[in-house]
């Protein structure tokens, strides 16, 4: 996984709000044994005519928008499937970094898996990161992860909190089957204890 | 002790370790998997030369995109990309050595349904699957939930999972459903009060009296769409009922292994003094068959109700409304009853199973659907298909004008052929009424099994209880 520890760059505004995860790669790209390469269909019933053409309005395909890093969206942002094909997509597209006020469980697990970090905020800070993000390609974010800081791109300052063992995979890019690997013997005890207190399981 | 909730209880005996910063080490007890979210974890165990840990406790089933219609044992019923993925699961279970149902077994079906009626799913358990509606399975008080697919490779390695404990939101349905009200109206009841994100951090635990009185097929139901409600899970304390629902099935204990087995199983409650950090609670009587009208499983109404307009909301949801009255084509104030439809679609694992085809039978029997209109009912199960022609229901569906179908999620999330149109109005018994999710530009109302079949005979959105008094 690669390792984020701070990133400036576009940020896109998504003010919708319940984005769902069919939204943002819709099913038909769930047929993939890759993990690469869906990108392209990223927000695809969104983004393109049922032919095939590019939707002028749509964010990222608005010249100052089509080189974003971040997304800044409305509220419950990853709602519904599990597919981390979501994530996935967001990741080849570009996008490392997702701020809302609230994410969907699954999707946010999923982020962190992928390198991708989202970032829960009040209402007032979505809404004033919302209005820098309208300002386009000029109006880089900046996003650090040590400090724990968003900063818009005339210099406010705004706090983020991030679980600690989150924080420390993602910049240290550490895989989580080989740490939890490193637990072995606390799972072999478990299955041993259990195979005596519940051994229909 | 102090007092604890169920997913307490459940938490506590399945962690195998807890690090100073809080971060959990939970053990599964079973993994489900399909074909869609696994290929990748897979390819990540070869990769790095690691084993399946467990492949007695992983079950597999190919489902998503597997066709439905009669001819199915045909490959070319299949688009090239779909027919790789369910032949990579084949060579997953084949090569791993984990349980394995494939499309040519009766047994196969939707992996939600067939976990349970193997007897794989059981009071107390952990139970994890690559898909949301895993949800499905907290209806036996197992703590079940949908992970991302590198938490599949996670759980393949080590059978276990990296967790944070979630919080506590009971969710209570007190007194009686009134007639021709379903566990699918309370589930969606239950969003619609709370919001798609009214979950998010929680585990919900449903009780009361109308849960009580639920079947296992209705719980089943109510916990299946938790995660439309932004839970993690949903629970429902194991009761007489799930027991008589477990026993005998086979993969469920026998004899001595069966009676240790119910002994714990009767500790798994909810603790009189348990500490709730969220609760709500709803009169089962004031539940009315509800359809959705938006986009959204949260946009829901009776259906005596009207299209509600944007500036009934407030917030970022007024927008979401517009979008979603364009995207489906629909009026503020039109009567949700005049919503004409073209397609009626009966199954998913919310809704695929033999009492949800009872119901709708019920109310087909001895009539038609509408002229012109599609209609099908996909069984959650080729077990289910095989019960509900036993017991006379497909007989019913086929003289009512409905295609009869073998099992998969099929029109649920349209990744085999069965999909809507652009524009194509559906009166649908799944899950998710999103954008697309039925077919792109396919617009979706969901209801309960009963509605289904009464929207079928109309032709448009309909109360389920005009019919019932007709049969009185």
């Amino acid at each position: 996984m690669e390792k984020f520890t701070k990133l400036t760059g576009i940020a896109a505004p998504m003010a919708l709000v319940n984005i769902d995860t069919d939204m943002i790669i819709p099913k038909q790209f769930l047929k993939t044994i890759a993990r690469t390469g869906l990108g392209k269909n990223l927000f695809d019933e969104m983004r393109y005519t049922l032919e095939g053409a590019e939707i002028p309005d749509f964010v990222l395909n608005q010249p100052a928008y089509r080189h974003s890093e971040i997304l800044v969206a409305g509220d419950n942002f990853g709602c519904g499937s599990s597919r981390e094909h979501a994530p996935w997509a967001l990741l080849d597209f570009g996008i490392r970094c997702v701020i809302s006020t609230s994410f969907a469980d699954i999707f946010y697990n999923n982020c962190f898996k992928n390198g991708i970090l989202p970032i829960v905020m009040p209402q007032e800070v979505v809404d004033l990161l919302m209005d820098d993000a309208k300002k386009g390609a000029n109006a880089r974010q900046t996003i650090d992860l040590e400090t724990q800081t968003v900063t818009t791109s005339d210099g406010r300052v705004f706090p983020f909190e991030v679980d600690a063992h989150r924080k420390h995979c993602l910049i240290n890019g550490l895989d989580d089957i080989g740490l939890t690997m490193e637990k072995v013997t606390a799972i072999d005890a478990f299955e041993k204890k259990n195979a005596s207190l519940h051994p229909w399981a | 002790m102090t007092a604890r909730t169920l997913y307490d209880k459940i938490w506590d005996d399945h962690l195998v370790d807890q690090a100073e910063d809080g971060t959990c080490l939970l053990y599964i007890d079973r993994h489900l998997v399909h074909e869609v979210t696994s290929p990748q974890a897979f390819e990540g165990l070869r990769m790095t030369g690691r084993r399946v840990r467990a492949p007695e406790k992983t079950i597999a089933v190919p489902d998503h995109n597997v066709p439905t219609t009669l001819d199915r044992a045909n490959a070319a019923t299949m688009t090239e990309d779909s027919r790789i993925q369910v032949e990579a699961l084949d060579k997953n279970a084949k090569d791993f050595g984990i349980h394995y149902y494939p499309v040519s077994d009766v047994r196969q079906g939707i992996v939600h349904i067939v976990g349970p009626e193997q007897g794989w799913t059981l009071p107390g358990m952990t139970v994890v699957c690559g898909d949301s509606h895993t949800a499905t399975h907290g209806a036996f008080g197992s703590l079940a939930h949908g992970i991302g697919t590198s938490e599949v490779e996670h759980v393949l390695a080590t059978q276990t999972l990296i967790q944070r404990k979630a919080k506590n939101f009971k969710v209570e349905i007190t007194g009686h459903l009134m007639p021709g009200v379903t566990a699918k109206d309370i589930t969606l009841s239950v969003i619609g009060a709370t919001g798609t994100a009214g979950g998010t951090g929680y585990v919900i635990e449903y009780c009361g009296q109308a849960i009580r009185d639920l079947s296992m097929e209705g719980r089943m139901t109510v916990c299946n769409m938790a995660i439309e409600g932004g839970a993690r899970a949903g629970l429902i304390a194991p009761d007489e009922k799930t027991y008589a629902y477990c026993m005998g099935r086979p993969h469920a204990p026998k004899g001595a292994a069966w009676e240790a087995a119910v002994t714990y199983w009767k500790t798994l409650f909810s603790d009189d003094d348990a500490q709730w950090d969220k609760v709500v609670t709803l009169k089962g009587e004031d539940i009315a068959p509800v359809v959705t009208w938006g986009t959204s499983p949260e946009d829901v109404l009776p259906i005596s109700g009207v299209v509600p307009s944007p500036s009934d909301f407030t917030g970022g949801k007024v927008e979401a409304v517009q979008r979603s009255l364009d995207y489906m084509g629909l009026t503020p104030g039109q009567k949700l009853s005049d919503i004409q439809i073209d397609t009626v679609f009966i199954g998913s694992c919310t809704n695929g199973r033999i009492e949800d085809l009872r119901a709708a039978a019920a109310i087909l029997k001895g009539k038609k659907k509408k002229d012109g209109l599609r209609a099908m009912v996909v069984p959650g199960s080729g077990l289910v298909r095989a019960q509900a022609e036993a017991e006379g229901l497909a007989q019913i569906f086929i003289d009512a004008g409905f295609e009869w179908r073998l099992a998969g999620c099929s029109m649920c999330l349209a990744m085999n052929p069965d999909q809507l149109a652009p524009q194509e109005r559906c009166a649908a018994t799944s899950n998710r009424n999103f954008e697309g999710r039925q077919g792109r530009g396919g617009r979706t109302h969901l209801l309960s099994p009963a509605m289904a079949a009464a929207a079928a005979i109309t032709g448009h959105l309909t109360d389920v209880r005009e019919m019932m008094t007709e049969k009185v």
